[in-house]
């Protein structure tokens, strides 16, 4: 039996009258992320009715319009305000938002904090691929130090954000890392991160080589998953190593597992109880 | 994964690609090839292991890999009959 | 009367009336963040929603996600509200654009406070008038309406609900501070006794949707996020399955069918209250707290002898520009009073050019415009 497998599933679950191949660059990591996104999904079988991908602006918002789920392409940076409201209006519904580091981190730092820290029931998958690539490779908050951009030609001067630490300290029921060379281990923490009530992050390392790795000595989108091979290295072992060590990897995996109620269930929970008073105070 | 060797059948599908190199590049058996028109071709299909990752890191989703045919696990002879034939052809 | 007796009435705040009408209309969904003069709306809704069968309330964490959120639970089907005051109107505009675009019904209460930037938070204004009308960039239609006592708030709120509803539209309201603070008994219209609009949804197989094709209104039915219906949500120019487009003819159609579905219903979205209108010489034009000092200084106006009336604007956009010229057909001066330095003034002066003499009383003091002073200017003629 010759069973859908691999990207025939992915197919499935394209949009078919889109046109193909989507608008991305060549060997950019967004559209290895898009599968397993979708790997992911299918992995739980979620009928695509139940599904909403909210994306914010940027190469990353782009992604949504070639899914067959419920998508909307949302203003920059406020992909998880929107998220909230349509979680909020119909618990029932998976909400998986799509943003880029500029958007999510950024511009949308407010709102990622805040939806952090409400617990709301959605899954924030943030593509970071250091750097604004669809308005030119402008510097963005995940852009490492000393790196050369559009805004920073001698160099970044601030530090970039740690999502995993940020998102820890706002109160993410899960926050992991992967990368678009490590899929499978991507497409699990995907999964978990889908599974899991409260808000979870996700922050998928995808490499912009066109606006990024071009000025920053990685020649071809292939020096760029090279650079994830030898980089990335499992969170625990990355605790091991010394300080000087830690310096040029990336450590990946799960950060945080929490199991605290997402807000739309406590909301849900405290009407219950008022209505249930109520009735009771009505005889 | 030496047991998958020679029973894969591997597409590309051209339109799709656009020849970023990564499954060249990864793959641990060098299937793929890159033409000179910047697109991936299947090149030694028969050395193809089965293990993946050409498939998984495609962002275009344009690479397939499926069972050459049928399988048949309570039929050895069959499958024996068809590796030849198949070796032949190569 | 008999009907009478089934209304409901009550003594309340421009603000809480706001709320009584939402719900009669259907709110479900409030999203908001804390800001004077508006705030009542909020804290009234933060207790109310919770008690109802379905009703969702959501402190957000500023204006922008507010808008997000709200815009993000009309999407998944839900009558929506939010409410802001100047700073926060300002920030909403990004989004507001995105509902135009969108087609995505919802209402958002403008308490308008006096000055610009912080301002005078607890003073009134009119100074947002043109901002709702133009806040958002792009070309863009949008419906703005205002209420100038407590039980138009009540009515107006129903009717941006509705209007809402039936053309896929944000839809404004303007208060302003004066007619949001005021507490006055109001009625509560029983059920059945006013008009309730909900969204079209889709009477075709899935398949068969278009989320944006041509429709009689040029309003294409919209359901709810999650009922089978799977389609594509942006605010980039698209095409009629929601796919971003630059192709001239489709960005064409688009913006077209987005301001005709508007346009095409002018009888039913510009309303006024004509009051001595009919043989007036000198007619006022206001609207909100204003066209209540208005009212006053016309009757006292007609006892001296003075043939005035009052047009007061219930819709400010779009501009009711016939209503205006049925007026001028007796008018020889209008007086356009307003707290601002004159922004509806220009709309009148637009509509009048240059037939009947217009005068403005503009008050930017954070004070109201009194009777007197209005009255004064009539009588001047």
């Amino acid at each position: 039996m010759n069973e859908i497998t691999g990207n025939e599933i992915i197919h499935q679950y394209l949009r078919h009258n889109k046109k193909f191949p989507h608008v991305l660059c060549p060997g950019c990591g967004h559209g290895i992320v898009l599968g397993t996104l979708i790997r992911s999904i299918h992995s739980l079988n979620i009928p695509k009715d139940d599904v909403v991908i909210v994306a914010g602006i940027g190469c990353s918002g782009r992604l949504a319009v070639y899914v067959d789920f419920n998508t909307v392409h949302t203003t920059h940076g406020r992909a998880l305000s929107f998220a909230t409201g349509i979680k909020m209006a119909n618990p029932k519904l998976n909400v998986i938002t799509i943003m880029g580091d500029g958007d999510a981190l950024s511009i949308g730092g407010n709102h990622l904090i805040h939806a952090a820290r409400r617990n709301i029931g959605v899954t924030a998958l943030i593509l970071n691929n250091n750097i604004y690539g669809m308005t030119g490779g402008q510097s963005s908050p995940a852009t490492p130090m000393g790196a050369t951009t559009m805004t920073n030609p001698f160099g970044q001067l601030d530090k970039s954000f740690d999502t995993v630490e940020l998102a820890r300290g706002a109160g993410a029921n899960y926050v992991a890392r992967g990368t678009t060379f490590h899929v499978k281990k991507l497409e699990k923490v995907l999964t978990d991160a889908i599974e899991r009530p409260g808000f979870s992050v996700v922050e998928a390392i995808t490499p912009c080589h066109t606006q990024y790795g071009r000025k920053n000595k990685y020649k071809t989108p292939v020096d760029m998953y090279k650079w994830m091979k030898k980089a990335a290295i499992p969170v625990d072992r990355y605790n091991e190593l010394s300080e000087a060590e830690k310096e040029d990897r990336l450590a990946i995996g799960v950060f945080v597992e929490r199991d605290q109620p997402g807000f739309e269930e406590r909301y849900f929970d405290l009407k219950a109880k008022l209505q249930a008073q109520e009735e009771k105070g009505g005889k | 994964m030496k047991k998958h060797k020679g029973k894969s059948k591997v597409t590309v599908y051209p339109d799709w690609c656009k020849g970023c190199g990564i499954c060249v590049e990864f793959c641990p058996s060098k299937v793929l090839d890159l033409t000179d028109q910047g697109k991936a071709v299947v090149a030694r299909e028969e050395d193809c292991i089965r293990c993946g990752f050409c498939e998984l890191h495609c962002p275009d989703f344009a690479i397939i890999v499926k069972d050459k045919e049928p399988v048949e696990a309570d039929n050895p002879t069959k499958i024996a009959a068809k590796k030849n034939a198949t070796g032949k052809g190569a | 009367m008999a009907r009478r007796k089934k209304r409901k009435e009550i003594f309340a705040l421009g603000n809480e009336a706001v709320v009584e009408g939402a719900l009669l209309a259907g709110c479900s969904f409030y999203g908001g963040y804390p800001i004077t003069p508006s705030s009542e709306i909020m804290e009234i809704m933060a207790s109310k929603l919770p008690q109802t069968d379905d009703g969702v309330f959501i402190q957000m964490e500023d204006e922008i996600a507010s808008m997000g959120a709200i815009i993000g639970a009309s999407l998944a089907g839900r009558k929506v509200l939010t409410a802001t005051s100047g700073p926060g109107f300002s920030l909403k505009q990004e989004n507001l654009g995105y509902a135009v675009m969108a087609e995505t019904p919802l209402v958002l209460v403008n308490v308008m406070r006096g000055g610009l930037s912080t301002g005078l938070p607890t003073c009134p204004g009119q100074g947002d008038v043109q901002q709702a009308r133009w806040g958002t960039h792009g070309d863009h239609p949008i419906i703005v309406l205002s209420a100038s006592n407590v039980q138009e708030c009540l009515d107006m709120t129903i009717t941006a609900f509705n209007m809402a509803e039936k053309y896929r539209t944000p839809v404004i309201l303007l208060l302003d501070e004066i007619t949001a603070h005021t507490r006055e008994k109001i009625e509560i219209p029983y059920e059945g006794e006013f008009e309730v609009f909900s969204r079209t949804i889709p009477s075709m197989p899935p398949e068969w949707y278009k989320p944006y094709e041509e429709t009689v209104r040029g309003v294409p039915p919209m359901p709810p996020i999650g009922s089978g219906y799977r389609f594509h949500v942006t605010g980039l120019t698209h095409d009629r399955n929601g796919f971003p487009t630059q192709r001239p003819e489709e960005v064409v159609e688009l913006m077209d069918r987005l301001h005709r579905k508007i346009d095409q219903f002018f009888y039913d979205i510009q309303l006024v209250e004509e009051i001595q209108t009919e043989d007036a010489d000198t007619v006022v034009i206001a609207y909100g707290c204003v066209a209540r000092s208005a009212e006053l200084a016309v009757q006292q106006a007609r006892a001296n002898g003075i043939k005035a009336g009052l047009l007061k604007l219930k819709t400010l956009f779009p501009y009711p520009r016939r209503q205006q010229e049925k007026i001028m057909a007796n008018a020889k001066t209008i007086i356009v009073p307003e707290l601002n330095m004159g922004q509806m003034s220009r709309e009148v002066k637009r509509v009048n050019q240059g037939r009947a003499s217009v005068r403005t009383i503009n008050r930017i003091d954070g004070q109201i415009i009194t009777p007197s002073e209005i009255l004064k200017v009539i009588m001047q003629g």
